[in-house]
């Protein structure tokens, strides 16, 4: 780590090799679809961890801006006539839009009654998802319409996996890049006293928004990605039970890490897979090691194991 | 949830169902208590430190349970019961929903009674406005907060049992109930046990009667709707004391 480069540049370092070499270990397909999973969640969390981690404010209805971007490819080319390759862009633009207009008067709000507000947003979404069954083909989800880049049909669990990790490449770039710029010093600030933050001119409101904005384009841009690759939606992508999913992955993976959200998100993706053996008893192992995790490496993950493998190197008596 | 569960299954196994409830809010309490101070230990220092956060976590964790039996109640909107056939009222026994009001309000009284009036009570209300000062006045923080964690459990669990005969039960019946107690009481304001009381009924009014009104099909979506219009124009709830922070 003293190779004179920025420990950012070692994150997405160590994610492109990561993304390179790992399908090297893939015996077949179904691994590549669960690593494009993988690759797609990071991305949501990569960007619920711009709020929560750096801004430090909480969102329990992100699952609702996934769900926008999701059946913004659905509906796009369905009903409107849009390609899918702009109706991505556009569900983007949507969910920031809608994250603009509800994130004013919501991120006033602090602690449980923000969180309380993310939630009713999230509910919402999901509600109107399941409700106009016309545009949405209701509970049982709708088609999507497969991806034409070009005359080239984009389909296949190895094509999505480099697409998904390259995607999730670019984000984790700008994600580490926002932590050096005034934007992302301003986050941290009014993280640790928005008093403070504001006592030295940082505009708290206004920073507070972007950071919700930034999110909100993450986790709709990740939800068209899922959609076009599954070519299935159904409304439980926007429900709570995700918006928790997508919280645990940055928690568990440690607030305010970018490396830590994407280790969040691969153990949430990858452990259901790998406790299929156990069966009935699935659920509960995964409540028991989030639970153990969280007991033993108080700051989440990356950052507990890193502190933890500090304090081995210098020794019990220097800390 | 467990309290539900826990209820049926004790009672089908041969106990009278007062004793099976019982038996059913202790093993909440059992479960409840160990899983929560995990959990607590694990929060991250920061949190843990906010005194702000205790405020919520200990004390009014245990007043949204009760709101979200209230507001139950207040959903049982006359329009919509005299269309239900309830399994329980068919058998002759007694009707369920004067068990969920009279409940919630002996739930509601005792829990005033405790905070209110004795010594062990306002330890617990000491603890959860500065467990450090709480401390340095001689009160056994880990003990009030177990116990916190416990009577939280157990008011969950009682309003589990009093539900199960209208909503029957399930492994998953908590979630939608708790996150609509927990808006209730947010509705309400927080640290006001007659906010969260008044938060749930008027979420319960206005979901029951949105239903009929309106539309049955976004009971729910007016009902969020309406917490963030609440807290758009009150951003402390309806009864809650505006925060100030201090530096």
């Amino acid at each position: 780590m003293r190779l004179g480069l920025a420990p950012r540049f070692w994150t997405l370092a160590l994610l492109a090799v990561a993304i390179l070499l790992l399908p090297l270990a893939f015996p077949s397909a179904y691994y590549f679809r669960v690593g494009a999973l993988v690759w797609v969640s990071a991305l949501a969390a990569v960007g619920l961890n711009v709020l929560m981690g750096q801004a430090g404010q909480v969102s329990l209805g992100h699952a609702g801006f996934f769900g926008i971007g999701a059946y913004a490819v659905a509906i796009g080319p369905a009903h409107l006539g849009i390609p899918p390759w702009a109706s991505l862009p556009l569900g983007a633009m949507l969910a920031g839009a809608l994250a603009y207009g509800v994130g004013r008067p919501v991120l006033r709000l602090r602690g449980h009654y923000l969180a309380i507000a993310t939630l009713g947003l999230g509910v919402l979404v999901a509600i109107v998802l399941t409700n106009e069954s016309r545009w949405t083909g209701g509970p049982d989800g709708m088609r999507v319409a497969r991806l034409d880049l070009f005359g080239w049909r984009v389909a296949g669990a190895e094509t999505w996996y480099w697409i998904a990790g390259g995607v999730l490449l670019i984000g984790v770039w700008l994600a580490l890049n926002l932590e050096e710029t005034r934007t992302g010093r301003a986050l941290r600030a009014l993280h640790d006293s928005e008093v403070a933050a504001r006592a030295v001119g940082i505009d708290v409101a206004r920073y507070k928004l972007r950071a919700f904005v930034i999110a909100a384009v993450y986790a709709s841009v990740a939800g068209s990605l899922l959609a076009l690759m599954n070519g299935f939606i159904t409304p439980d992508q926007a429900g709570f039970l995700h918006s928790v999913e997508l919280v645990t992955m940055v928690v568990l993976g440690g607030l305010g890490s970018v490396a830590g959200s994407i280790v969040g998100a691969a153990v949430l993706v990858t452990l259901p897979q790998a406790l299929t053996i156990f069966q009935e008893y699935e659920n509960l192992l995964l409540g028991l090691v989030i639970m153990l995790a969280m007991i033993f490496l108080r700051q989440g993950i990356v950052p507990g194991l890193h502190a933890l493998w500090r304090s081995r190197r210098v020794g019990p008596l220097a800390t | 949830m467990i309290g539900g569960m826990a209820t049926v299954f004790i009672a089908a196994a041969g106990v009278p169902l007062p004793l099976a409830a019982v038996l059913a809010i202790l093993a909440a309490v059992a479960v409840g208590s160990p899983a929560a101070r995990a959990c607590d230990r694990a929060g991250p220092r920061r949190l843990r430190r906010d005194p702000h956060h205790h405020h919520h976590r200990r004390i009014d964790f245990s007043a949204r349970r009760g709101a979200g039996a209230v507001r139950q109640a207040g959903a049982q909107d006359p329009l919509l019961l005299r269309r239900r056939t309830d399994p329980a009222r068919r058998r002759g026994d007694p009707a369920p929903e004067p068990w969920v009001l009279g409940g919630a309000i002996a739930v509601f009284l005792a829990l005033y009674l405790f905070l209110d009036r004795t010594l062990l009570g306002k330890a617990m209300l000491a603890t959860a406005a500065n467990r450090l000062a709480a401390r340095l006045v001689g009160i056994n923080t880990a003990v009030i907060m177990a116990l916190a964690f416990g009577s939280s459990a157990a008011i969950g669990a009682v309003a589990g049992i009093l539900i199960t005969p209208i909503t029957l039960t399930s492994y998953d019946t908590g979630i939608l109930l708790a996150l609509k107690g927990f808006a209730g009481a947010m509705l309400g304001g927080m640290g006001s046990p007659l906010g969260a009381i008044i938060g749930g009924l008027l979420l319960g009014l206005f979901e029951a009667f949105s239903a009929g009104y309106l539309s049955s099909t976004y009971k729910d979506a007016v009902a969020f709707l309406t917490i963030l219009v609440v807290l758009f124009v009150m951003p402390s709830g309806l009864f809650g004391q505006r925060s100030v922070e201090r530096v």
